[in-house]
């Protein structure tokens, strides 16, 4: 194992870790916490809950966001809910069995102690959830409602309609806001990270770029914490956001911090199908859906030639020539079952030729059921505006037609890899939420991501830090005139100057829509050995074309969306090739990473844990050179990593 | 299908804007009205630097610049007014909900940003939303800070009442609101954090200093007052009813009276 690679996991038993590891790391005094600086990239549910946290203990913050306004932050668009093990339904759940779903979810690829720490915390963000004023969905009693998510069998969700996200985040940037205007946060809107600057191996600040003006800045800290979300949106379409990107995740691990497991990436089984070349994005439809909703096709390949001519409605098609076959094929889980097993399983009915639209890539998602069984206005009341906006881009009502859904990219398990407190390979660099690899393994339980983003940014975070920036409280303020700063400044110009000179003959989109399909159709739902050594040679030969022959018009000192989507994209067309070279190495199937040649008889996942119970962490050694894979080995100390099973 | 659009175009918040005449073809009807924008640009970009363009009097040639991001109708950053209604002719979705199904073939169709003096223009259809954020760093929050809060459950919240105050929550931030008032008041707005705040027991402490802090600093922002003509609520992409401004004027009087 790398000398870098420690984890920093705490001895002692699984449920006194993390109380162990507090009461022993450093803490900074208040007068001493005015004086350090800490920059925060992103105002999602991590980097707002991050900021915020930070502010009140008394730091000086700076949150940057690419938006015009931190709550446009994509957590925004999480639909179901977040997960807590309070038992509030007394069906039996504890932090132990929430730990344990989700080490089990994850395909025994996460580290135990960050995961048990993580459902250890779950309670307390609904507290102060709640405490914040996010109207939670209630029962008639006044006390909070819970339903079920994918991969458990106890009911621990809390919602807010299908809203939660924006719920969520909106307590968030409340708290934000409360920093902002108390005067111990800055916030920086419409700026984007572009470079990291390192002095003495240490993070001591960015390179930002005012989207509005173009000027590039610098802004030095004591420290960087990173919380800019996922890279899903390399496969063009991805139900992220347009502006979601991996670049500051991307720069970081340029300046030295090591990539983890990039191949995981999630599939997400219910979204809305993709409908022609002129897509920009996918839209999801809440995983909560499948709590009422149940997923088929046809049994008869008759059936689904008059759907597609469109000689039939799908509810014209009788029960008995259904086949439910999440419920046929894992009958404990049911709708239920975690999204790489449910995403998987569509996959297979379409391959078979079951696929219910003109493309063939659909499968229904059906409420007849729930309706009989508790009446349309239950059914309005649980997902109203999911149904809404489901009629909106489809033009049928679900209320009387089933749903049609095919899996799209969702998030990413993958990130930068972190230590026990948080800390990537580069001292005083941080990483928290989507942005970090840790806690989710080879594929993340639904309600799972706001959890997490919550977890390291209200309660996990502002501890670790402070055991850091303890030993650096006589530090001076950061030289932004130090020659690291102009160093990066002049290569961050150098990057934007190239973009804009190439004048070539193709739009951004026009190669980013190129590497999503090579993404897709070799680095997606399955992967073969040499589909991605195929897929490495055609990234390679793209990125290429794309730096000789892309069209970025416009200056560099002017507000110019075309300049800011290239050089997300320059970022994407690497990242897309060391998920590559990650999936490649990975000869196990695992969670969302599936390789064809590791495959039960059965079709399920076949993981190979004597060969691969490792987090791979990737380490830059410059352009054009093969990256170095160090492992992180994963021990399981407390649980037994089995064949997951979601059957009986 | 083919269209005919008139585009907003402004180089920047100093220079005067005007419109300009662009034709898009072979649309499919599903295709959005910003993935219709995006064909645009990309016909603009690959048109950029032909001189036949800017000879047929084309004055900004580049792509034109438009705030979008979730694509899914929740992030509340895409805006426009389009036929002269915000986010479209139709009611309660975002710009980016809309479809080309809408419209008929060979429609012209006019896009404007966002027409309010306490949101100026940034370039082309990009407004500056700013003001929103400050009215909620004003006082849009309940002053509590990370931990030490009470068990979840101690805090019981009828369930209407909640229902209420997550009707009021689900405002987006986008700013329809004030583009389609007359008074470019931004009421409804406001409304929504003080009225879904002031519904829960947790928000009642600061109630009334929080509505005058945001309505103090709505004003000092420059934007009108609220006539109740209702407009605000047709335009809401999330339908907030005027009744939060109801009662947003119900906390302000009773605050003030207090004084």
């Amino acid at each position: 194992m790398s000398e870098k690679l420690i984890s920093k996991v705490p001895e002692g038993p699984l449920s006194q870790k993390w109380t162990e590891h507090k009461a022993h790391i450093k803490v900074v005094s208040p007068a001493n916490k005015r004086k350090l600086e800490i920059i925060v990239i992103g105002t999602g549910l991590g980097g707002a809950s991050a900021a915020a946290s930070l502010g009140e203990l008394g730091y000086n913050v700076k949150v940057f966001c690419i938006s015009d306004s931190p709550r446009r932050a994509h957590s925004i668009a999480a639909q179901g809910g977040i997960n807590a093990a309070k038992n509030y339904p007394n069906d039996n759940d504890s932090v132990y069995r929430l730990f344990y779903d989700t080490i089990k979810g994850g395909d025994y690829r996460s580290r135990e102690a960050n995961v048990y720490r993580l459902a250890e915390v779950s309670n307390l963000i609904i507290d102060q959830c709640v405490a914040q004023g996010v109207p939670f969905a209630r029962e008639y009693s006044g006390m909070l409602d819970n339903r079920s998510f994918g991969g458990a069998q106890v009911s621990r969700t809390f919602y807010a309609r299908g809203q939660t996200g924006q719920q969520l985040l909106l307590g968030a940037y409340a708290a934000l806001n409360r920093q902002i205007h108390l005067g111990n946060v800055k916030s920086y809107t419409r700026h984007e990270m572009l470079d990291l600057v390192l002095i003495n191996g240490e993070a001591k600040g960015i390179i930002a770029r005012n989207l509005v003006t173009g000027e590039i800045e610098r802004h030095g800290a004591h420290a960087v914490v990173l919380a800019s979300g996922g890279y899903g949106n390399v496969f063009f379409l991805s139900t992220n956001a347009m502006n979601s990107n991996g670049s500051a995740a991307w720069q970081c691990y340029k300046k030295g911090a090591y990539f983890a497991n990039p191949c995981f990436a999630q599939i997400h089984p219910t979204c809305i199908p993709v409908h022609g070349e002129q897509q920009s994005k996918l839209t999801l439809m809440s995983e909560s859906l499948r709590n009422d909703g149940r997923i088929w096709v046809p049994k008869k390949l008759e059936d689904v030639k008059r759907l597609r001519n469109k000689e039939i409605a799908p509810s014209q098609i009788p029960e008995e020539d259904r086949d439910y076959y999440l419920e046929r094929r894992y009958p404990a889980y049911g709708n239920l079952v975690p999204r790489d097993v449910a995403s998987r399983a569509a996959k297979e009915r379409c391959d078979a030729g079951y696929g219910v639209n003109e493309t063939g890539l659909a499968v229904f998602l059906d409420f007849k059921s729930a309706i009989d069984r508790l009446g349309e206005h239950v059914i309005a009341e649980r997902y109203g505006n999911l149904f809404q906006m489901y009629e909106k881009i489809m033009d049928v009502n679900p209320y009387k037609e089933p749903m049609m859904i095919y899996p799209a990219i969702h998030y990413t398990m993958g990130g930068l890899w972190v230590d026990y407190n948080l800390q990537t390979t580069i001292p005083g660099l941080y990483a928290i939420g989507e942005a970090n690899f840790s806690d989710h393994g080879g594929n993340r339980l639904g309600a799972s991501a706001l959890m997490q983003g919550l977890a390291d940014g209200y309660f996990i975070l502002p501890y670790t830090i402070g055991d850091y920036l303890a030993s650096r409280i006589q530090v001076p303020k950061t030289d932004i005139n130090d020659p690291a700063f102009v160093e990066a400044e002049n290569n961050v110009k150098k990057r934007v100057d190239k973009l804009l000179s190439i004048n070539g003959t193709q739009t951004v989109d026009f190669y980013h829509k190129q590497l999503g399909h090579i993404m897709w159709e070799y680095v997606g739902m399955a992967r073969n050995e040499s589909g991605l050594k195929k897929a490495i040679e055609k990234i390679r030969a793209l990125r290429e074309q794309f730096w000789h022959d892309v069209k970025v018009p416009g200056t560099g000192s002017e507000l110019n969306q075309e300049l800011e989507k290239a050089l997300k994209l320059a970022d994407f067309m690497e990242i897309g090739e060391l998920m590559a070279l990650d999936a490649l190495d990975r000869k196990e199937s695992c969670g969302g990473h599936f390789r064809e040649e590791m495959q039960t008889e059965d079709g399920e996942t076949l993981r190979d844990d004597n060969n691969f119970m490792y987090v791979s962490a990737w380490e830059y050694k410059g352009d054009g050179i093969e990256p170095h894979l160090h492992k992180e080995f994963l021990n399981y100390e407390f649980v037994k990593p089995s064949t997951r099973n979601y059957k009986d | 299908m083919d269209f005919t659009l008139k585009v907003w175009r402004q180089k920047d918040a100093k220079t005067k804007g005007h419109f300009e005449t662009y034709k898009v073809t072979n649309i499919s009807p599903d295709t959005s009205f910003l993935e219709m924008m995006d064909i645009l640009n990309d016909q603009l970009i690959r048109e950029g630097n032909d001189p036949v363009a800017i000879n047929k009097g084309c004055k900004s040639s580049g792509p034109v610049a438009f705030d979008h991001d979730c694509r899914e109708g929740i992030c509340g950053t895409c805006s426009l007014y389009i036929n002269g209604r915000a986010h479209g002719p139709d009611n309660e979705i975002t710009t980016c909900q809309l479809h080309m199904r809408r419209f008929n073939d060979g429609d012209t169709i006019t896009v404007e940003p966002w027409r309010s003096a306490a949101m100026p223009v940034i370039k082309d259809l990009i407004v500056n939303r700013n003001a929103f954020d400050q009215i909620l760093q004003a006082g849009g929050y309940i002053s509590v800070s990370t931990g030490g809060v009470p068990d979840a459950n101690s805090i019981l919240i009828p369930k209407e009442k909640a229902d209420e105050s997550m009707d009021a929550a689900a405002c987006i931030g986008c700013g329809a609101c004030v583009a389609t008032c007359k008074n470019g008041s931004a009421m409804l707005f406001i409304s929504s954090r003080v009225s879904s705040l002031a519904l829960l027991p947790q928000g009642r402490v600061e109630a009334a200093n929080r509505v005058k802090a945001m309505v103090d600093k709505m004003d000092e922002l420059g934007f009108g007052a609220c006539t109740n003509t209702r407009a605000c609520e047709m335009e809401c992409p999330k339908h907030v009813s005027v009744s939060h401004i109801a009662r947003l004027n119900r906390e302000f009087l009773l605050a003030k009276l207090k004084d």
